[in-house]
């Protein structure tokens, strides 16, 4: 038994060292090599596509509906596998990844939807301390954690309010603090502003921002022109299921 | 599993239980519908049979031996009887025995002109069966023995409880299939309803690195709950309903009353009840780990 034990322990061990210590020498939380995905019907979704983001990168990946968008965030939250290529996040090579090592590694990932997705029977602290229950944090932690990041937010005062007594820019925010409560690597912003007028946009944006500064790294998917274009990040640009730009300091390419 | 995230789990299939009213309601009214029919048919059918396995019971065999037969004979005879699958119980009667409960059932004062015993050829064994479809097996073998004269028996009742009895096994099979049917129906559609009532909660659950078996236990749990009420509710109104019934019954057909020889409400209620509240919480089990199992590929 005790030999066993040694020689499995001894072969699983330092590959997965080795991994992360490649991720962590190169700085690189995302990869991306040769990626493609199709689906059973239909032409491919994404055709060999390769992405490298850096540790506390703040990314915008825009294009238009049926570019690859919605894929490419389902294969970096592993709720889709890949065809073809490599894709490795965080250290887990999700084309390998077991099922039920699955949940560990969403936790490591905080994610933010168009439609805020809040649990509607529940008040803005249950909504963001489920988070915490999900990853079995103690009542006492979570007296603590979901308070201050209600502040952070800004929604501390709103705490027993129920979603539909929000309006949508407040919805976000609680998304928002639920996505960040767990404290994530990655933030993944699926269209956060697509249902929020100019002003709440900007303001879910700085919000952002100030995650993004604090050394998440976030990644947000965007339609929103006006604000690709004034907040000078780097935008990766996807057409048809490929990446036609990825540039520093991007704008929003126009289609013609 | 830490302690408050088990407390946490318990409090939410509580919880859930009035987060969507109307789907609890409809659930346990379903399954209350199911296990009402169940009971109320469990309870006819085992009173049924009840009654049968009495006159069953009183139903007899009686044996007559030869003329200056010994005694020896006789218990070897029995003996033989006793032996035989079918034979729950067998009674010896002497002559005197017969002239006697013949004289005080039939002759009263009269009886005192008879010096003699009348009756001297007529010590014989009662036999009951256990079993009223074997009558006519145990009368050709008993005629066979050596020693008996005469088998006296009631082929119009045997053959007539055999008869219900295949009657009653035939719609007791009949009747749990067609409840069967419904109940699977009616489940199937709670569960669908179950499935868009959750299907959000569940994807935002597993988006946010929930395991599988934290996402399913609080609606296991409730489940369960919605089960347990489900065949609480129905044991309840039966248990109120089953004296009223068999009072009303003996009352109003009063001259079958030696014949209906119905079960006590606990007779009743020993099976009933851990078979009701099994298949109650089994269904709120099944039912939910299905509809749940159904999103947990995310």
């Amino acid at each position: 038994m005790e030999e066993k034990k040694n020689k499995s322990g001894s072969t699983t061990m330092p590959v997965k060292k080795k991994k992360k210590k490649m991720a962590a020498e190169n700085n690189e939380i995302i990869t991306l090599t040769n990626v493609s995905k199709a689906y059973s019907t239909g032409a491919p979704a994404l055709k060999e596509i390769n992405l490298h983001i850096n540790k506390g990168e703040f990314v915008f990946i825009v294009g238009d509906s049926g570019s690859g968008k919605s894929t490419l965030i389902k294969l970096l939250l592993r709720e889709l596998t890949i065809s073809d290529g490599y894709i490795n996040v965080m250290g887990y090579d999700l084309s390998k990844i077991k099922h039920r090592k699955i949940p560990k590694f969403r936790r490591n990932i905080g994610i933010v939807f168009q439609d805020f997705r809040l649990l509607k029977d529940r008040n803005v602290y249950d909504n963001v301390a489920f988070a915490q229950r999900i990853i079995q944090k103690s009542n006492k932690e979570i007296k603590k954690n979901v308070p201050s990041i209600l502040a952070i937010v800004g929604l501390a005062g709103k705490y027993k309010a129920k979603p539909r007594q929000l309006s949508g820019g407040e919805q976000q925010r609680v998304a928002l603090a639920r996505a960040l409560v767990n404290k994530p690597t990655i933030l993944l912003a699926d269209e956060p502003t697509g249902n929020l007028d100019p002003k709440n946009s900007w303001e879910i944006m700085k919000l952002l921002e100030q995650i993004n500064e604090n050394g998440t790294t976030v990644l947000v998917v965007t339609h929103n022109r006006e604000i690709v274009n004034a907040m000078q990040k780097r935008v990766v640009t996807l057409k048809k299921g490929v990446i036609v730009s990825d540039e520093e300091k991007g704008g929003y390419i126009d289609e013609d | 599993m830490r302690i408050s995230s088990l407390f946490y789990t318990l409090r939410q299939g509580f919880s859930n239980l009035f987060r969507n009213k109307w789907f609890t309601l409809a659930s346990i009214a379903t399954i209350s519908a199911c296990l009402f029919l169940f009971g109320l048919f469990y309870a006819i059918v085992m009173n049924f049979q009840n009654i049968v396995k009495t006159a069953e019971q009183g139903v007899s065999v009686t044996v007559f031996f030869d003329e200056g037969i010994e005694d020896t004979r006789i218990q070897e005879i029995g003996e033989l009887i006793s032996k035989r699958p079918e034979v729950s119980n067998i009674h010896f009667v002497s002559a005197e025995e017969a002239w006697e409960s013949f004289k005080t059932e039939y002759l009263g004062e009269y009886a005192d002109g008879f010096t003699e015993n009348p009756l001297a050829d007529s010590a014989n064994y009662e036999i009951y069966l256990n079993d009223v479809s074997m009558q006519s097996a145990l009368v050709t073998y008993l005629e066979s023995v050596e020693g008996v004269r005469m088998v006296n028996r009631s082929e119009i009742t045997a053959t007539t409880l055999t008869g219900i009895n295949a009657l009653v096994a035939y719609v007791s099979v009949g009747i749990i299939g067609i409840l069967f049917a419904v109940s699977v129906f009616l489940i199937s559609n709670t569960v669908t309803i179950g499935i868009s009532v959750r299907k959000e909660e569940i994807n935002i659950m597993k988006y946010i690195g929930a395991t599988d078996f934290f996402v399913r236990s609080p609606f296991v749990i409730e489940g369960m709950l919605i089960g347990l009420i489900g065949a609480a509710i129905p044991l309840v109104f039966i248990y109120v309903m089953y004296n009223v019934v068999m009072n009303y019954v003996l009352e109003r057909f009063s001259m079958l009353s030696s014949l209906l020889s119905f079960l006590t409400v606990e007779e009743i209620f020993s099976l009933l009840t851990p078979v009701s509240l099994g298949i109650g919480v089994g269904i709120g089990f099944l039912g939910s780990i299905v509809t749940v199992r159904k999103h947990l590929r995310v």
